[in-house]
Parts: C-alpha cells; structure tokens; sequence
C-alpha cells in the first residue's frame, strides 16, 4: 500500500499532497515539513531510499523519492511494496505529467494542482495502484478533459478568455523553473509496458 | 429571468479561481497568512449562492487551501452538494475535495450514500469511475456495507475501466466490512484471468494485499498465480506476484523448487532493475526455505546481481539480500568481500552501516586479520561519531571470536580520541587475558608500555572514557606480573604523581596491583644472590611514593594505600634485619583466578539425596523473609564454607551416572518446548502444563537412580513366577489418530483435547498450512497418537499384547503416506514413574530405541515395544517422539513426530477362561468387592452387547441364562474380575465385582464409553 504521494520544492513548500489515511490538517503539514527535512539533506548520487520517517508509520514504511530539478516526488509506502517498482512508478506519473502538460514545469503544478490529482487518480487509487500503463492514462485523462470541455460549451468561454487575459498581463509568468531533466538516468523506462 | 443568468454568468468570469488564489497567494508572500484569510471569507460568500458551477470553484480553491495545512471540514456539506452535481465538471471537483477531507467522522458522509450508488450505476463510465476513486479514499464501515453489492456488481461491468476500480476499492470494502470478503472472493479470483492486463493487475494487487496480512490462505492460489508469472508481461504484475511467492514459499516448501527456474528465466530476460531485484529477493527466499540449497546457482545470481548493484546506486538493496544470503550459504558472499570492503568508502552512512553489519557476518579465522585490518583503516578514517563508535563496537565484536592479535589491536584502539567505549575495551582486555593463559605474556608485555605511555591517554581525562583502559592494564601487570620482563619499571610508571588525576577507582587499582608488582619484584630481587639493598630500594620507593595516595580524597585509595603502606614499612623493617620476606609477601596474593564458564555451573551435578525444590525450612510468612535475606547476606563467608565441604561428595558420582544425568537432561531439554533448539516450532511459549506433567522424571533422577532398577528387577522375576501359570492370551488395542489438530489448537475440542496437548501441535501450524495432505481419521480411542507430521509418516495400528508379569507388549505399525524414503526411525517414550519403555542393557533411560528397519514410499511394517508397568489401577498416557530422517533425491530432512501412548485400564486384562464352578466359589469367598453400572438407551441384541464387552474389554462369558450373562476376567497382576450383566428394556445393569476396587471402577468407565460410542 502506498500511504501518501508527496510533492514539494526545494524548499519544502507542497506542490501536491495526498494521504490515503486520514491525518488531521496540522498533522498532514508537519509531515510534509519532516519528510522534506529528511529528504532535502541527502546528497544527490545517494540511494533512493529512506527508512524512519517519524510522523507515517515509523519503521513499518520507507520513503521512496525522486528528485527533478526543482522538485521532490515523495512516496512513502509500506513493505507490501517494491522499492525498485515505486521509483519506476514515480517515474511513470513524472512522464505522464511531461506528456500531458506539454513539457511540464514546478508552475504546472503550482497553478494546476487540481489537474495533477486527476492524472494522480488514473494511476493511484486510494493507496493501490491502478494503472502502471502511460498511454492508457493519458487516454483516459485526455477523455475525461474532453467531457469537461463539452460541458463548459459555449458558456466557459467568456471564463477562459478572462483567464487568458489574466495570465497575459503577469511579467513573472515565464516558463523558465522547467522541471528539465527529466530523463535522469533511469535504467528501465520501458518498466512498465 | 434571462437577464439574471447572463448577469450570473458576467459576474462570474471576474470571480476569483483557482488560478487567481494561487497567483494571488504568491504576490502576497509578506501577509499570506491574512490575504488566505479573506481569501476563505470570499469562499464562503461563494458557497452561499444557488449557482453549482459558483460552489464548484470555492470547493476548488478550498481543497487547494486544504493542503496549505488549512482546515475545511467547515465546507463538507457544501462538497456533498458539489458532488451531487449532474455535470461531471462539478462531480469531480467535489469528489476530489471529499477524498482530501473527508474521513471516517465526518458526519455528512452518511448523506452520501445514496448519491455515491447513483453514480456508481450511471451510463456515464467516467461518473462511476470519479466515485469509485472518491470512495476508495473516504469510505466508511458503513458505506461499505451499503454499497458492497454493487461494487461487486461492478466487478463485472462491461467496460475494463470501470472493471478494474472496483476490483481495486473492494480491497479497502474487505478492511471496512471484512464480512463482504467471503461472497466477493469467487468473482475476485475470476478477475484474475480477466482478458483486460489493467483489471488483471488490479486483482493480482488486491490479493497480494490479502495475502500479506494472511498468507497460509492463498496459497491455494498458487498454480494460478504461477501460471500469471509465466505468461504476464506486465512488470508491475510480475513483481507483486514474485513478492508474494517470496511470502508463500517459507510456507510450502515444494513451491520453491518449481519457482527456481522460471525466476532464474526472468533473472536473465528482463531489462527492469527492479524486477531483476524482486526476483532475487525471492530466489534467496527459497533457497533459505529450501535450506538444503542449490549453491551454484545462488552464486551465478548473485554475481550477476552484485555487478548491477555496483553499476547502478542499488547497493543499498543489494547489501540488504546479501546479509539474506550470508545466514544460509556463508561462502558465496565470501567471495563478494573485496566489493563489500569498498562499500565501507561510501559516501552514503546508511550504506556504510549495511556494510559493516556484512562484514561482521562473515568473519571468520582466515579472514579475521585482513578485515580487522581493514576496519582499523576506516576506523582512522570514519567522521561522525555515530558511525565511528559503531565500526568500534563491531571490531570489538568481531575480534573476540578469536584471541590472535586481539590485545594489539586493543592497543591499538585506546589511541583513537573521543571515543566512549573505554569499558568496554577494558573489559575485553581483562576477558582475554583471564580466559586466555597461552596469550597472557604478550599481554602484560603490551600493559606494560601501555602503563608506560599513560600520560599520552590521560590529556584530558575528563571527557576522555579511555583511560579507563588504564584501569585493565594495571590489573593484568600486577596480577599476572610474573610475565613482567621489567617489573621495576612498571612498578615505578605505575607509581607516578601524574598517576593521582586519574579517576578515583583507577587509582585504587593501581595501589592494590602495585603492592602485587612489589611481591614480585622482591621475590626476584631475594632469589638472585645480589645484595640486599636492591630489594631495600624497592620498599623505599614504595615508602615515598605511597603517601601520595594516602593523601587522596577517594577513600577506597586512602584506604588500601594506607594499609600497603604500613605492610611495606613493616617489611622494610625485616629487610634491614636481613630476613627473606619474598615468600611471605607473594602469599599474600597467592592463587590464581580462574575463568569459569557461564554454563559450568550446569556440570556440577545435585548431590544425591538433595531436591533442589525442596524447602529446607519451611518458607518463613510475611516480614520475615526481609529478614531472612539479609542475614544470609551477612553470612556470605559461611555459605562460601558449606560449598566446600559439600564438594568432595560430588566426585563420588560415577562417571556413567553423570552420562545419565546429562542424558535426562537432554531429553528433558528436547521435550521442554522453553528450550529453543529442539526445533524450530517449539519456539513458540506455549502452555505451562507440560512443564508440570515433567516434574516427575526430574524427581526420579534425583532421589531414586541407581538403586531402583535392582528393586525393579526383583519385583519383576517375583511376579512372573506368580503368573507362570497364566495363560498368554492377546489383546487387542485400538488407537486414534488425533486428526483435527489445526481446530484443537483454536480450543473448540472435546474434554480430552487439553490433556492431549503436547509440543507437537505447534508442529501442526505446518501441517495446518498444508491442508490438502492432513489424513484426518479417527479410529479409537484407546491408544491415542498425535500426529504431528501426516504428509510424513502414518502410525497406522497399536496393538497391545500382554504377556506374563507386568509386561506390555506395545505392536506399531509404521506406515509410510508420503512419498519420500524414510529411514533412520527412532522410538522413544518418555518414562513415568509407573511405567517404562524396556531397553536394551547399557541403554541410559532416555535412549531411544531404533526401529529395525527403513520404509519406502507406501511401504508399512511393524515394531514392537515392550513395556513394564507397575500398577494397573490407572489408566496412563505416556509421551513419545519418533525422530526420522526423510530422503528425497536431493536432500535430507530431520523430522520429529510427537504422540502420546494411552494404556487403558482394559489393556492390562487378559480375556481367562473360567469355569462356572470355579466362578461360583470365587464369588462366594468374600474377597470381592462390588460395584454396579447402569446403561440406558442401549438398543442392541444381548448377543453383541455381550459380544462387544468381550472383545473390546477383554472378557470371557462364564454362563448365560436368558437376557442375564456372567463373565469374568483377570488382570496381568492376577486381580480377578466377574461381571453380571443383565439386559431389560433396552438398559443394561452391569453388577461387577474385583478384588482390587479402583481397577474395577476404571474398567467400568471403559465399558460405559465404549457403548456411549455406538
């Protein structure tokens, strides 16, 4: 079982989180701040994974990350799960987010967190996983967008346009905090067929 | 009307969304806290109004403000209406707010339920699929229970989407409503074979979930999922199947050996590092349950392994299987030291730690040096103080399993600073050198120079634990000061000023030894015919030097200081008076200490006659034990004394009772499953009544040992001279197999079940998790057997043959059910006082006896086992191991059968005939006493009840008028036994009588269960 996804910074602020225990809201937070303690202090070229994280389970379950340029994928899971497959997982779900965001970027994630669940839901559901499958995902992904759009109709689009204006008018708004390398050396994409 | 909605829809294009509250939260980064504040007012503006599409973006923003650590329980019933939206926009904005707030006591969630079946049914397969993953997060006891059914119902749906959520949440509905399990799991094992890979894996991940909290109940799933690790190609699939074979196989060992090859085939085929792993990780799993090990082939698996853990960042996982492998085939890893020793420069602590754990593992004689060495290295090497004081403790560790070299390397080790393992270097020092006589010269050599160099160890001794190692070397000099080559010099470091910072306890020492060092210095200075004032030197050194510490503030020092002090002076005295004091003075520190081994105490046998259980004195009440405690303190001296004098007793023991005694303890050791080596099940502390049913044989072999068996043998020739004139007649025994063991243990037995419970049903966990094979049968209960090894070995048949005097002849019949060769039998029953398995002369009376021959697959044979039996007059049930060895083609196993031996009260009567004259006279001597039973509800012909009382307990009819019968009996001891039966409207009345009252009720119970069984 996998307890929680984590995604978060270099600095520790939360891109994503999802717990598939309940913890109350202080609690959720302070285990975001000690996992990223934990992770953010290990070298680069260290192994990929942690055991003791105090707050989720303790000894039971390890932390098993990645890291991509500015950002830290985080799943802590329990020994029914493979380490080596977890990190293959992570690894999906970052390619599924380059597919579908088109060259994705931590701002994606900042201002789209909503649709980063959606994708998240076709791969993890509710601590299992669900589809290990990239293009199954996406086609399914792309499907369900396609229903929102045909809902939306002619009515979204004044809300789009108004949204289009807002993100012309911000300066800050380049895509340079690319997630970049994302093909770090991975010694089996076709992992999962 | 229309105006309103446009207006609506106007206004809402310039209502914040998720976007705005997220860019708006950034360009408030100094007063975030206070701008989320009227972010949260705005929402809650938003969610009062009628429009969804409104509510949907609050709900929106609030779950991003629920993972800023922001509370929103507040919203739930705003999320429900949210999730009841008819456009699936909406629906999955307010699912996904319940999934990230929603738990078990939110008390909306019960106003979900029926929204949830709506969605789970409607035509809209992605609407079904964002409940199902909604409710995969937030569902509830209850929910589960209200929507168990149409999940399942979904289980099946037409399209694989749908299909394999709710395979995949019918995990999460077994954990809330485990009652739902037992319908599901036909269709869920169907699932496993679906067409769609998606839904397959979804099944495949759902049972490895089950499988891991049970495993022993999906092991009949076995085949099929072999079958799906054969022909799946899907990686995710294969790992979570090769994972959960790695859990079934300690469970079933022929499993292993089938998953060798298409494992070693996967080994070679795949491209995923993390399949490869997984298929390791199994593959050392079943070489360890396989125990007897294909080594080559582990160690083709593990090169090729080892060189991808070092090419890629997996040493961590690969250092992990190696510890694995390391337990059963030691030198496969051997072989891998060199890249272990290079793990050790890991930049990585926890991969440092993995390897230092390795590299303790695999110590051994040769190697010792070359590791140590190593270590040392690092040792220089290592920064931080956790990891140092680690690598400490492990060359520590690893040196005292071998004395070479140990104290130079102790040495060695006092010179590192900063470390906090001084004691425990200080005791290693003294241990090797009190152990130890052939390494002591070197060690005082190296004390020596050690005593020699302190002031380098004592630069700052308050922070510095080393000195303590100062402590051990000034003990080893003066203890063992013999081996000094300069004991001057070492009697001068020893008496230093600097001496007096050390730690008040050193110092002590240090006093006490010097006066050691001061016997031996003299004595060598008086032998050797130099002059006098050499040895006058000496005290006068020791006279200045001493009053340093008699000055010391510690009163241990002060104390021992003083008095050595004034023993000097007082010698000095004699010397100047030309006596030879060297003899007296070395007898002051005369005798050696000895090491002892921790289990010596366990060889000093129990003088006879003494029970150690046995109060001396009665055990004083209350207060006074407090008292009694502490007078035996005071007299320690006194307790010292008696264990003297009871010494010289102990070696009169011979040396053959001392073979005995150790022999009881053996099989008392063997049979207490507290002991942990007699084998691996009876590790687990089970009940305390066996540890009581033993008492007995303990109490045998303290008081009445070598004496008895005479006694024995003349009670026996008296009786069989008595009996000569009996007949031999058989008897036939019955037995049952315990079958049904695996439900005994859960407690739902008959009243018999708790006295029958014996070690071996802790065997039976194995045979339990291997139902297809447990022959359950039930055939009598006269002789009763638990069967702890079914699939092994079947004892098919007792029969019990009395011969004369006390004698019982016991017939096995061995059968052989599985399909291996077995060999090797050994019998043995473990004694009671009353009655004893007869062995051979010169057989200890815990020996076992072998079974004369070997049984191959399918064969039976017979043994017989005689027994002598003292009193009758109880029935008794004695303990018994079989041990064998099981042979299959490759491998041997060593396998231990417990049963237990019932003689009834029956057994020991002899079916005699007797005339009716002879009958008469009997009953009318008066020497009888009687005794009457009453049957009801017996509904058979007088002629089989009559019948049957023969046949199962041993009677002969003497006459029979009618419904009315005499019989008569004898026991092997010559106890006569009558019988009149009377039948009448189907009760039966039994009067009976015997000369011996107890035997007769017990054979009456016999009778009355025998026919409450029919």
């Amino acid at each position: 079982m996998i307890k929680a996804i984590l995604i978060f910074n270099n600095h520790g602020k939360p891109r994503l989180s999802k717990f598939y225990e309940h913890y109350s809201e202080d609690t959720e937070q302070q285990i975001i701040r000690e996992t990223f303690h934990l992770v953010s202090k290990r070298d680069e070229n260290v192994c990929n994974f942690l055991e003791g994280g105090m707050l989720i389970g303790g000894s039971e379950n390890k932390l098993i990350y990645r890291h991509y340029a500015t950002l830290y994928f985080v799943f802590c899971v329990d020994s029914s799960e493979s380490g080596l497959g977890i990190l293959d997982l992570i690894q999906v779900f970052v390619e599924t987010l380059d597919k579908c965001f088109e060259n994705v970027c931590e701002l994606d994630l900042i201002f789209h967190v909503d649709k980063v669940h959606n994708i998240l839901a076709e791969m993890v559901m509710g601590g299992m996983v669900l589809e290990t499958n990239m293009n199954e995902i996406i086609t399914q992904v792309d499907a369900q967008n396609k229903m929102e759009k045909s809902e939306a109709g002619i009515a979204g689009a004044p809300a789009r346009a108004v949204s289009a204006v807002k993100n012309m008018n911000l300066p800050e708004m380049p895509r340079n905090i690319n997630i970049g390398d994302i093909s770090i050396k991975v010694p089996n994409l076709p992992s999962f067929k | 009307m229309a105006l309103k909605i446009v207006k609506g829809s106007i206004d809402r294009m310039f209502d914040k969304n998720l976007q705005d509250l997220v860019r708006g939260i950034r360009n408030h980064k100094e007063d975030e806290a206070k701008y989320i504040s009227t972010c949260i007012d705005e929402i809650k503006q938003e969610l009062k109004q009628d429009n969804i599409a409104v509510k949907a973006n609050a709900v929106c923003k609030l779950t991003y403000l629920q993972m800023l650590g922001y509370d929103v329980s507040w919203a739930a019933f705003n999320i429900v209406e949210v999730m009841s939206s008819s456009k699936f926009t909406y629906k999955r904005i307010g699912y996904l707010a319940a999934s990230q707030c929603f738990h078990e006591s939110t008390d909306v969630i019960m106003l979900t339920t029926n929204q949830i079946r709506k969605d789970l049914s409607s035509p809209n397969q992605y609407d079904t699929g964002v409940a199902l993953t909604g409710l995969s997060c937030f569902v509830t006891p209850d929910l589960a229970r209200d929507l168990a059914n149409d999940i399942m119902t979904l289980m099946s749906h037409t399209k694989p989407y749908i299909r394999k959520k709710a395979v995949l949440i019918m995990y999460k509905v077994f954990l809330k409503y485990p009652e739902s399990l037992r319908p599901a799991f036909p269709r869920l094992k169907e699932k496993l074979e679906d067409p769609d890979p998606g839904v397959q894996s979804a099944a495949v991940n759902v049972i490895c979930e089950l499988a891991r909290r049970n495993p022993k109940n999906y092991l009949s799933l076995a085949p099929l999922f072999f079958k799906l690790m054969t022909s799946s190609t899907n990686n995710w699939v294969l790992i979570k199947i090769i994972k959960l074979f790695g859990a079934l196989t300690p469970l079933e060992p022929r499993l292993g050996k089938k998953l060798i090859e298409p494992l070693t085939n996967l080994i070679h085929s795949t491209s995923a590092m993390s399949l490869l792993y997984e298929c390791v990780n199994t593959v050392i799993a079943v070489l360890i349950s396989l125990s007897s090990g294909m080594p080559n082939h582990s160690a083709s698996i593990q090169v090729s392994f080892s060189r991808h853990a070092h090419t890629f960042s997996l040493k961590y996982l690969g250092l992990l299987a190696m510890s694995k492998i390391l337990k059963t085939h030691p030198k496969s890893v051997q072989s891998h030291k060199d890249l272990i020793l290079q793990c050790l420069d890991d930049k990585d602590e926890s991969i440092r730690l993995r390897a230092l754990d390795l590299l303790y593992g695999m110590v051994s004689k040769k190697n010792l040096m070359e590791i140590v060495k190593k270590l040392m290295l690092h040792v220089d090497k290592a920064e931080g103080t956790t990891y140092r004081d680690e690598l400490l403790t492990k060359i520590i560790d690893i040196c005292s399993q071998s004395n070479y070299q140990y104290i130079s390397i102790l040495v060695e080790l006092t010179r590192l600073e900063g470390t906090r393992h001084g004691h425990l270097i200080a005791s290693q020092m003294l241990d090797v050198a009190i152990r130890v006589k052939a390494i002591r010269a070197f060690a005082v050599a190296q004390m020596a120079t050690l005593l020699d160099n302190a002031h380098l160890l004592t630069g700052n001794t308050q922070r510095n634990g080393i000195c303590e190692v100062l402590y051990a070397a000034a003990w080893i000099c003066g203890e063992f000061s013999e081996h000094l080559e300069e004991p001057m010099a070492t009697l001068e470091a020893m008496l230093r000023p600097k001496v007096a910072t050390l730690p008040g306890h050193i110092q002590a020492v240090y006093v006490q030894n010097a006066a050691k060092l001061f016997a031996t210095v003299l004595r060598g200075q008086e032998g050797a015919p130099a002059d006098s004032t050499v040895a006058q030197e000496t005290s006068q050194l020791l006279i200045d030097r001493l009053p340093l510490f008699v000055q010391s503030s510690n009163l241990e020092v002060q104390e021992r200081a003083s008095c050595i002090l004034q023993l000097v002076k007082y010698i000095q005295k004699l010397q100047q008076k030309d006596v030879e004091v060297a003899e007296e003075v070395t007898a002051l520190f005369a005798g050696e200490l000895n090491p002892v081994a921790p289990k010596a105490q366990k060889k000093v046998p129990v003088p006879e006659g003494l029970d150690l259980d046995v109060w001396i004195n009665e055990p004083p009440s209350g207060s006074e034990s407090e008292d009694e405690g502490r007078k035996s303190k005071g007299k320690a001296v006194f307790a010292k004394d008696e264990s003297r004098h009871t010494k010289p007793r102990y070696t009169e023991v011979d040396e053959k009772e001392l073979a005995k005694r150790r022999e009881v303890r053996k099989a008392e050791q063997a049979n207490n499953p507290f002991y942990i080596k007699a084998s691996p099940s009876s590790q687990k502390v089970y009940q305390d009544g066996v540890g009581v049913e033993h008492i007995p044989v303990v109490q045998i072999d303290l008081s009445v040992p070598l004496k008895v068996p005479d006694q024995y043998v003349k009670l026996e020739e008296e009786r069989r001279e008595r009996n000569k004139a009996d007949k031999k007649k058989k008897k036939d025994k019955k037995k049952r197999e315990k079958g049904e063991k695996g439900r005994r243990r859960r407690g739902d037995s008959g009243p018999e079940s708790e006295e029958d419970i014996t070690p071996a049903h802790m065997v039976d966990i194995v045979t339990e998790e291997m139902p297809e094979w447990i022959d359950l049968r039930f055939i009598s209960p006269l002789i009763l057997l638990s069967l702890s090894l079914a699939p092994h070995l079947q004892v098919c048949d007792i029969q019990g043959n009395l011969q004369d005097g006390s004698q019982v002849v016991v017939s096995v019949i061995f059968e052989n059910k599985c399909d291996s060769f077995i060999k090797s039998m050994e019998f043995n029953v473990l004694d009671s006082l009353n009655s004893k398995l007869q062995r051979p002369d010169g057989a200890g009376p815990h020996d076992g006896l072998i079974v004369p021959f070997q049984l191959p697959p399918g064969i039976s044979n017979e043994a017989r086992f005689i027994f002598s039996v003292q009193n009758i007059v109880m029935p008794q049930k004695l303990k018994g191991t079989l041990t064998f060895i099981v042979k299959t083609d490759d491998s041997s196993t060593h396998e231990k059968l417990d049963f237990k031996l019932h003689f009834t009260c029956t057994s020991y009567l002899i079916t005699t005939p007797c005339y009716s004259d002879a009958y008469s006279k009997l009953l009318e001597s008066g020497d009888l006493k009687g005794c009457s039973l009453k049957l009801e509800g017996v509904n058979q012909p007088f002629h089989h009840l009559l019948a049957r009382i023969c046949f199962h307990h041993h009677f002969s009819v003497v006459e029979r008028i009618d419904s009315c019968a005499s019989m008569y009996s004898r026991s092997i001891q010559g106890h006569h036994m009558c019988l009149l039966v009377k039948t009448a409207d189907q009760t039966v009345s039994i009067d009976a009588k015997c000369d011996e009252p107890g035997l007769l009720g017990n054979v009456l119970d016999e009778i009355k269960l025998t026919f409450s069984q029919c």
